[in-house]
């Protein structure tokens, strides 16, 4: 047979792709915005306000909109949520603020707050403002491990604060999973790095780059070194599936190829297959099998062993896959991976339901699905052992770090925030919040 | 169904829906598409002497309101700026064209008795049911002693309706200016003069916005503005309250009015008809939808007639005017508590904040079990409405009567007055 190969790159034009990658949404332009702000019904003791994991206040922004005070509205984000673009863009708000917007009980239809944050801090971005200046400096150093959400957060908040900041960062860009690990028409273009370079623009933070925990330098060191320590590494490792034959051609960790798609120039380079199976219940197995369809795949099946409320997906999210041709099957789990000559062709599953007890058990009865190229997508988790093996070892739950309200880990002086913590939302608002608030109780510490 | 038609002071109209003097009513062309959308009649943009005045470029402002457009317009156009012939030529043909809708025609000149003479002579020869005098508008024409120059000074107001009546035999709708400070003074002065009718409210006096980049009031002609006539759903309430003022007033004696002010659907055309009026003119929300408009006027007045059982204008024409009242006859015994809906509430706290910082403490701010939770105090709850207008659900705060057995006494009575008769 003629044509494409089953596993093959440009099955779109660049034209096509570069569409398929664009913004998943269009911007408010301003009268649209006003209108949707002109909906915000500036409620005291706003619900909003509350779900907001930063605490932005939301009715105040959302007024300012509606008067044309754009920049005091980006600046009551921004002060709150340094990555407030970013999150604008990938939060759930279907979930958070949105849930329990007033006009979500009232008439099922929230403000849209997501839309309107990116309205006011794209109009700060595009003015290259840097807003936020320096307090007098302290002449304290404080090393920050990834630069991440978390990472990030933390950064620029200790140098508002007028404290030093050294960041060390594994990968050779700045920006955490904005940067490699969420799909590319949530955060397009170079989003990612304005809003790093928009960070790094007040001063006072040096990123080393390609310098790894445990590989390049050691909490020891840092800690020996620096006034204190900040670790917002995120999950390094992924899951696995626990196959022998797991290391056949055509299975792939749906992080690894999201990242290696987020920096492909023109995404014509990446191969996909014909058919596609991806493997999770997350926001990275639907941002896999959203991208594999975006990038021509024929058919994309999402696997997932629970219901459809079990997934951490949000049902907008699940919606948004189904939406773009996904076909999302629950309650089946992988049981093995099919192969011929080292390729993968399929993957048998099992029907599972829930026992009586609430266990989620296997049926006996399986199905196979063909698959050219099978993405895991079952979740990431912590590598503890540079935070553990060096001569200052940190606490660890459930192979996480730590932490209490303040991000302080079991070892004075040494903090901790975002996904590898204990306890984490795997929000990208989340670590920035936990990043803000480290730094205060830091900065505490070192006046 | 109910009746709309209306003979307003022997001007026969189908419906009570008339455009008012304006630039709608400038030309045949506008006037025939608003009969052929269906309006009752027309009052005819003011006609003057000639040769016509001249138009600046920039003539409107208007006030948006969070995303909607037109709260209010004010505008510094003048009288028509075409040749009294042409204007007469085609009114004449309107009319002769359109024998069942009502052609009022609107005239301004300077305040002497043969320019008035002269012009009522000519119009008189068009077949126009009646004319309108305009001593309205505040801006330009008022500058060279003519329009709200003239209904200012109810001495003017009465001689000029005086000329009128004396050298027609149309009927005379006296148009009031609402930048006095009493409009029963000048309505007075049109019942002493002889008026047939009045009409109300011409625009305000206004600047709409100031251009902030410019420093330059808006509508701006290069780079200057002058203050204009506010008009719109903004001065509704302005305009009710001075058709009440001369619905209840005994020296007005019952003048026919016809009603204008922000009128924008069927809905304000009943609330002026309840206060006394007649007829409505409408103005602004044509400008800014076109006359189709009036279909829903007509349809939504016939329906809610039909719903309250009124055949006719008349059937229901007034009946608000005598609850408009003094406030001293006002019922101090009377006693309303505010009572949220707590399955309605939407936890918003709007009511809490609106009570807390602006008025009684009267509503509190609880959690119950994490949940929101907003209470009426009644003890401190003095009935004031604010809650009820803040709340964005209908019908979630309701005001409900408090029984408290006691008759109706009013501050006159009232023992707390210290010049009540109780209290002497």
């Amino acid at each position: 047979m003629g044509g494409i190969a089953d596993v093959a790159a440009g099955r779109l034009s660049a034209d096509e792709l570069s569409k398929n990658f664009d913004d998943m949404y269009p911007a408010l332009g301003e009268s649209k915005a006003l209108i949707e702000a002109s909906r915000c019904y500036f409620c005291y003791d706003a619900p909003c306000m509350e779900a907001c994991p930063t605490g932005i206040d939301i009715p105040n922004f959302i007024r300012k909109i509606q008067t044309g005070n754009y920049r005091g509205s980006a600046l009551d984000i921004l002060s709150e949520n340094i990555m407030g673009g970013a999150c604008a863009r990938v939060c759930p708000t279907e979930i958070l603020c949105e849930e329990v917007c007033v006009r979500q009980t009232q008439e099922g239809k929230p403000v849209t707050i997501g839309k309107l944050q990116r309205f006011a801090t794209d109009w700060l971005m595009a003015s290259k403002e840097q807003p936020f200046e320096r307090a007098e400096l302290s002449g304290k150093t404080v090393a920050v491990v990834g630069a991440g959400p978390a990472g990030l957060s933390a950064a620029h908040r200790l140098s508002m604060l007028g404290h030093d900041v050294e960041i060390f960062e594994a990968l050779p860009k700045s920006g955490g999973l904005n940067e490699y690990g969420i799909a590319a028409y949530k955060l397009p273009h170079g989003i990612a790095q304005e809003e790093v370079d928009f960070i790094l623009g007040i001063g006072g933070i040096t990123v080393h780059h390609n310098k790894a925990l445990g590989r390049d330098i050691s909490l020891s060191e840092l800690h020996e070194k620096f006034d204190a320590v900040f670790i917002g590494t995120g999950l390094g490792a992924v899951r696995a599936l626990g196959f022998e034959n797991e290391n056949i051609k055509g299975v792939f960790n749906a992080v690894d190829y999201i990242a290696k798609l987020r920096q492909s120039e023109d995404k014509t380079d990446l191969e996909i297959g014909r058919k596609v199976v991806v493997i999770g219940g997350g926001n990275t197995a639907i941002d896999m099998a959203v991208q594999a369809k975006r990038l021509g795949a024929e058919d994309v099946t999402l696997v997932y062993r629970r219901a459809p409320e079990d997934m951490s997906a949000t049902h907008h999210e699940q919606d948004y896959a189904k939406l773009n041709g996904v076909t999302i099957k629950h309650f089946a789990k992988p049981v093995e991976l099919l192969e011929q000559d080292g390729q993968v062709t399929g993957v048998r599953f099992e029907y599972t339901a829930k026992g009586a007890n609430g266990a989620l058990e296997g049926t006996g009865e399986t199905f196979d699905l063909m698959a050219n190229m099978v993405f895991k997508a079952i979740g990431q988790v912590f590598i503890p052992d540079p935070a553990t093996n060096s001569t200052v070892s940190l606490e660890i739950q459930d192979g996480r770090i730590v932490v209490d309200e303040n991000g302080a880990t079991s070892v004075p002086g040494i903090y901790a925030g975002g996904d590898c913590v204990y306890g984490g939302e795997d929000l990208t608002v989340a670590a920035v919040q936990d990043g803000k608030v480290a730094a205060h109780a830091i900065d505490k510490v070192l006046r | 169904m109910a009746d709309l038609s209306y003979d307003f002071v022997g001007i026969k109209t189908p419906n009570p829906f008339w455009l008012a003097s304006a630039p709608p009513t400038d030309k045949e062309i506008n006037v025939v598409r608003a009969f052929e959308a269906g309006w009752g009649g027309v009052v005819w943009k003011t006609l003057g002497e000639d040769p016509p005045v001249v138009n600046v470029s920039s003539r409107y402002g208007a006030t948006h309101y969070n995303g909607q457009r037109i709260a209010g317009l004010n505008n510094i156009e003048l009288i028509t700026d075409r040749p009294l012939d042409v204007n007469l030529e085609e009114i004449t043909r309107v009319k002769k064209d359109w024998p069942d809708r009502a052609m009022v025609v609107s005239l301004m000149v300077p305040c002497e008795e043969d320019p008035w003479k002269y012009i009522l002579g000519r119009v008189a020869e068009t077949g126009a049911d009646g004319v309108e005098l305009n001593f309205g508008c505040p801006h330009g024409m008022s500058e060279r002693g003519m329009g709200s120059a003239v209904g200012q000074v109810p001495e003017y107001v009465q001689m000029v309706t005086e000329w009128c009546k004396k050298h027609s035999d149309m009927s005379v709708i006296v148009k009031l200016t609402p930048n006095i400070t009493d409009i029963r003074s000048s309505a007075r002065a049109a019942v002493r003069g002889g008026a047939d009718a009045v009409s109300l409210i011409n625009t305000i006096n206004s600047i709409v916005n100031i251009d902030l980049d410019i420093m330059a009031p808006t509508p701006t002609v290069d780079g200057k503005g002058a203050h204009g006539g506010y008009c719109g759903p903004a001065v509704k309430p302005i305009a009710l309250n001075m058709v009440a003022e001369i619905a209840r007033d005994p020296e007005c004696q019952n003048i026919p009015m016809s009603g204008i002010g922000g009128i924008s659907n069927w809905r304000d055309a009943a609330e002026f008809i309840s206060l006394g009026c007649g007829t409505v003119q409408v103005c602004t929300a044509a400008m800014h939808h076109g006359f189709k408009i009036v279909d829903d006027m007509k349809t939504g007045l016939s329906n809610w007639m039909d719903s309250k059982g009124y055949k006719s204008i008349d059937d229901f024409r007034g009946l608000a005017a005598s609850n408009v009242t003094d406030w001293n006859q006002l019922n101090m015994n009377y006693d309303v508590k505010a009572l949220i809906d707590q399955d309605k509430c939407i936890k918003c706290g709007l009511c809490h904040i609106a009570c807390e910082d602006t008025s009684h403490q009267a509503i509190t701010a609880e959690r119950v079990d994490g949940a929101r939770r907003y209470e009426v105090v009644d003890e401190e709850c003095v009935g004031c409405n604010l809650c009820l207008h803040v709340c964005p659900v209908d019908d979630c705060i309701t005001m409900v009567e408090v029984d408290n057995g006691k008759p109706y006494m009013n501050w006159n009575q009232d023992p707390r007055n210290p010049h009540s008769k109780a209290a002497e």
